[in-house]
């Protein structure tokens, strides 16, 4: 009480801050009024700007007549996390921090473990100050957008302009410094300036928005960056707001493009899934069904070329699919497959290798005719790995209804129909390949093949040929 | 291909790049560039520098190097059969734009993937020397992420590593039947295979350092995978279980997932539809179970409803809460953290503010009501001075009354 009794019991106190965010000088003032034990009640804390104290107009002693802290005056006590609080809190704009943070240094010596009672009114209060300051300088580290401006000695500097809601932008310079330590720099805000020219820090007086330059021509290549990553089918604009609200976006070059972005959202993300869509109609449960939808088919460009599709035929439950390409000339006209020259060719050799025809599922990976018009006559084309894949939504519907326990794929653009990736026909045939639904795969060459050899060459093929048909009539056979 | 300017080869080549979820720039070795010639630091923090409309941080360059690629993985974009405008950069070409993005402080870094262009071996030799022009040539000191090529030669992946802050190898799909169905071109065992090799580089790398000042650093941010969410048939169950063993096996960083997204030019397999993003969401929350919640694999696939997968409406924590009433109501007063953390609507921060607070004295729910951002989702699961649920915690409609109401996600539940 020695310490109560040199100080008057009714004096008030104002100390005068010469800097927002001076810390160690409300450290220090903050240490000696504690020694001195001048209560909360009567301190009142002012920064330059800021309207002053109140109650303390007319009792306060002139500024810096501070009563000096007796000799024998105790320690004062801080605990490590109050000195990290209170740093933080110290550069908030709000007016009433300095009062805050010398309320609970009082309380403080009384209560050392005071900090960790987050219940507590004061303690929530310091917290939330501080953590607003901390989030205002990530948003400082994350939002600040440099722009190039030639200098005159030939060199370039670095501008930007940023207005952070505390006073934030000393604590946060060496940030910037460890970073571009070799570029010249400077950030402008509205309540001071700092520039780096390589080897010092220097500070300057507010500036404005005019005082910055208003463009730089990397812009254009970071707006359509910004662009181009989004992915218009997962929107989610909260998400987005709550991590980069409003009041950024006017100093941030790409900002300027999202309105048009959301708007555009939904209408891009309809193309995206036209653009691959087949339709969303669930696959067709009876053969039937699926000859009527195969029709109307027009997903890939094929069906544009004026043949019609060519839906398999073969009854429900046959143990072997034979899988042939698309459909040629005469199938396109007769509307069934495998009925032209390399049908006439297939249905030889399966009579040769025992297998009934009617007994299996004779269909193809694509359903239209691909052809070229030469005068005439239509010749065919092979269709691409991408047509293939469109079709393969029917083929996978047909494999679900008819349900296989072989497939036989004649020819490369079938194989891939199956497997999804192109194999070599050479290297997969004559062994079966299992598939995931418990059926298996066998690849051999289409019979068109045979049709375009000569000679030996024909007489060799079509041994393979007949060989694989036999290995393939066994299976069935074995499978039952 | 070379008549394409680089604002037109950067818009194609960052659109194929935004189905990769990782944009993360954190957790790896602080540097600075403080009395170097060169510029750029990492701090500990990643930083997202902007958000998208889509609710994703912006952090780094994320692009890739050429959209050409020689595989047909049908849910990707870039694959062979797919008829999307094709680009390619040089190394120099995107050492560059990180430089001059990073300059203007839009980015952390770059994060560089590819497609694979004549063989894996020139693809990932590309990539790693667009790390080295800018580690060496640039000295630039920020994040760089490179996705590394499950089958290019180890050595290549090594090199890699020794760039970059961060390598990961997208395992794709959560089950081997998917990859085999849907990426015909990849093989499993090679993916773990090569993450394995990574792994043990990197603890190796980690013991070297602790013994040898200038050891190398390798991948200190360490190794992160994506998985592909909703193009096939694995249900949530199947997905925890393998990012379990991920984590376990190779000492992951992170686990991505990626609710899959209808893509331009589709495969036919594929399903069409919007994404799965609350599913997503809640593999990402299950994940944090795991990696913050003390949360076994087999205890948040306890809490996957019948068809193997987590609930939409309720998180994971309160579907395992509501399963297993029996451990419930928890004292505040007395129960021990990792007891805690199992509360429903009691997170990390939460937690320990409790545990703070409570030195000190006896927390009433009012108390707790303070430390925690709503008492009506904690009050059935604890107990405290003044309160105790009684009958609460074993209603029946227990689950009604704390499910958020359902209209609001039916839009995007599908």
């Amino acid at each position: 009480m020695t310490v109560l009794a040199r100080t008057e019991a009714d004096t008030h106190y104002t100390v005068t801050l010469a800097e927002p965010d001076d810390f160690v000088f409300w450290r220090e003032a903050a240490r000696g009024l504690v020694q001195c034990a001048v209560p909360p009640e009567r301190v009142g804390w002012v920064e330059p700007g800021g309207s002053g104290d109140l109650f303390a107009t007319a009792l306060a002693p002139e500024n810096g007549a501070l009563p000096a802290p007796p000799a024998d005056a105790p320690d004062v006590r801080a605990s490590k996390r109050f000195l990290t609080v209170a740093r933080g809190a110290a550069l908030h704009s709000d007016p009433q921090r300095f009062a805050l943070l010398y309320r609970l240094l009082w309380r403080l010596q009384d209560n050392p473990r005071l900090m960790e009672d987050k219940s507590d009114g004061d303690v929530r209060y310091a917290e939330d100050l501080s953590k607003s300051v901390r989030r205002d300088s990530h948003k400082m580290h994350a939002f600040v957008r440099f722009r190039e401006v030639e200098e005159d000695d030939g060199g370039t500097r670095y501008v930007a302009w940023f207005e952070p809601d505390h006073h934030i932008l000393r604590a946060n310079a060496g940030f910037f410094k460890r970073r571009f330590a070799n570029m010249r720099w400077s950030i402008l805000t509205p309540r001071s300036c700092i520039h780096w020219d390589g080897e010092r820090m220097t500070q300057s007086p507010p500036a404005s928005r005019k005082d910055a330059p208003d463009g730089d021509p990397t812009e254009e290549l970071w707006r359509s960056y910004y662009a181009s990553i989004f992915n218009p089918a997962r929107l989610k604009v909260g998400a987005m707001m709550s991590e980069m609200p409003k009041k950024y976006w006017k100093n941030m070059p790409e900002a300027q493009l999202i309105p048009e972005m959301i708007a555009a959202a939904q209408s891009r993300e309809a193309q995206m899934v036209d653009a691959g869509a087949i339709d969303h109609a669930p696959q067709p449960a009876t053969l039937e069904a699926l000859r009527c939808a195969i029709g109307t088919c027009s997903h890939c460009p094929i069906s544009a070329l004026g043949g019609e599709a060519v839906a398999g035929e073969g009854p429900r439950g046959a143990p072997l699919m034979i899988l042939g390409e698309q459909p040629g000339d005469q199938e396109d006209v007769a509307g069934r497959p495998f009925v032209g020259p390399a049908g006439q060719l297939l249905d030889e050799y399966l009579i040769q290798a025992g297998i009934e025809r009617e007994r299996a599922y004779v269909t193809n990976a694509v359903k239209h005719f691909k052809f070229a018009q030469r005068g005439k006559r239509r010749i065919h084309q092979t269709p691409n790995a991408k047509e293939i894949d469109s079709c393969r939504w029917w083929v996978e519907a047909e494999r679900a209804i008819v349900k296989p326990k072989l497939i036989l794929a004649l020819g490369a653009s079938a194989a891939r129909s199956v497997l999804g990736k192109t194999v070599s026909v050479t290297a997969a045939r004559g062994a079966p390949i299992a598939l995931p639904d418990g059926s298996e795969l066998w690849v051999t060459v289409h019979p068109s093949y045979l049709l375009r050899l000569d000679g030996d060459a024909r007489a060799e093929q079509a041994k393979l040929f007949a060989q694989d048909l036999s290995e393939v009539a066994k299976r069935i056979a074995m499978l039952g | 291909m070379d008549s394409l300017s680089t604002l037109e080869k950067l818009e194609i080549l960052a659109d194929a790049a935004k189905y990769d979820a990782s944009c993360a720039s954190s957790g790896t070795a602080k540097k600075n560039s403080l009395g170097g010639k060169g510029i750029g630091s990492t701090e500990g923090m990643g930083i997202c520098h902007a958000y998208a409309p889509d609710g994703r941080c912006i952090s780094l360059l994320k692009i890739l190097l050429t959209n050409h690629c020689i595989f047909d993985c049908h849910y990707c974009v870039n694959r062979k059969s797919s008829n999307v405008r094709r680009a390619r950069f040089s190394p120099w070409e995107v050492a560059d734009l990180t430089i001059s993005f990073y300059r203007r402080n839009y980015i952390e870094g770059l994060f560089l993937s590819s497609g694979i262009v004549k063989s894996s071996n020139h693809t990932m030799e590309q990539m790693v020397e667009a790390a080295r022009i800018l580690r060496e040539e640039h000295d630039f000191r920020g994040y760089i992420h490179l996705k590394t090529i499950p089958e290019a030669d180890p050595e290549l992946v090594y090199q890699a590593g020794l760039y970059a802050d961060r390598v990961s190898i997208n395992v794709e799909l959560p089950t081997d039947s998917g990859l085999s169905r849907l990426a015909p071109d990849k093989n499993a065992r090679q993916i773990e295979g090569a993450m394995g090799k990574v792994k043990s580089d990197i603890v190796e790398a980690k013991d070297a350092k602790k013994r040898f000042k200038n050891a190398p650093r390798f991948a200190p941010a360490g190794q992160s995978t994506q998985m592909i969410v909703g193009a096939d048939a694995a249900t949530d169950a199947d997905i925890v279980g393998k990012a379990s063993r991920l984590y376990d096996g190779f000492r992951l960083r992170r686990v991505y997932y990626s609710a899959f997204s209808p893509i331009p030019d589709a495969s036919a397999v594929l399903p069409l539809k919007r994404p799965p993003l609350i599913r997503e969401h809640r593999l990402y929350q299950s994940d944090w179970l795991m990696r913050f919640y003390g949360y076994r694999a087999n205890e948040v696939i306890q809490a996957t409803e019948k068809d193997g997968n987590l609930p939409l409406d309720i998180d994971p924590k309160l579907a395992w809460a509501l399963k297993f009433r029996e451990q419930f109501p928890l004292d505040v007063n007395r129960a021990p953290r990792e007891q805690l953390l199992r509360v429903p609507g009691l997170g990390v921060t939460a937690v320990n503010r409790i545990i703070a607070a409570r030195r000190h004295r006896s927390l009433r729910l009012d108390d707790v009501g303070k430390l925690t951002v709503s008492i009506a989702k904690v009050r059935p699961f604890i107990c405290a001075t003044d309160w105790r649920p009684t009958a609460l915690t074993d209603r029946a409609d227990l689950r009604n009354l704390l499910a958020p109401r359902q209209e609001q996600l039916e839009l995007f539940a599908a």
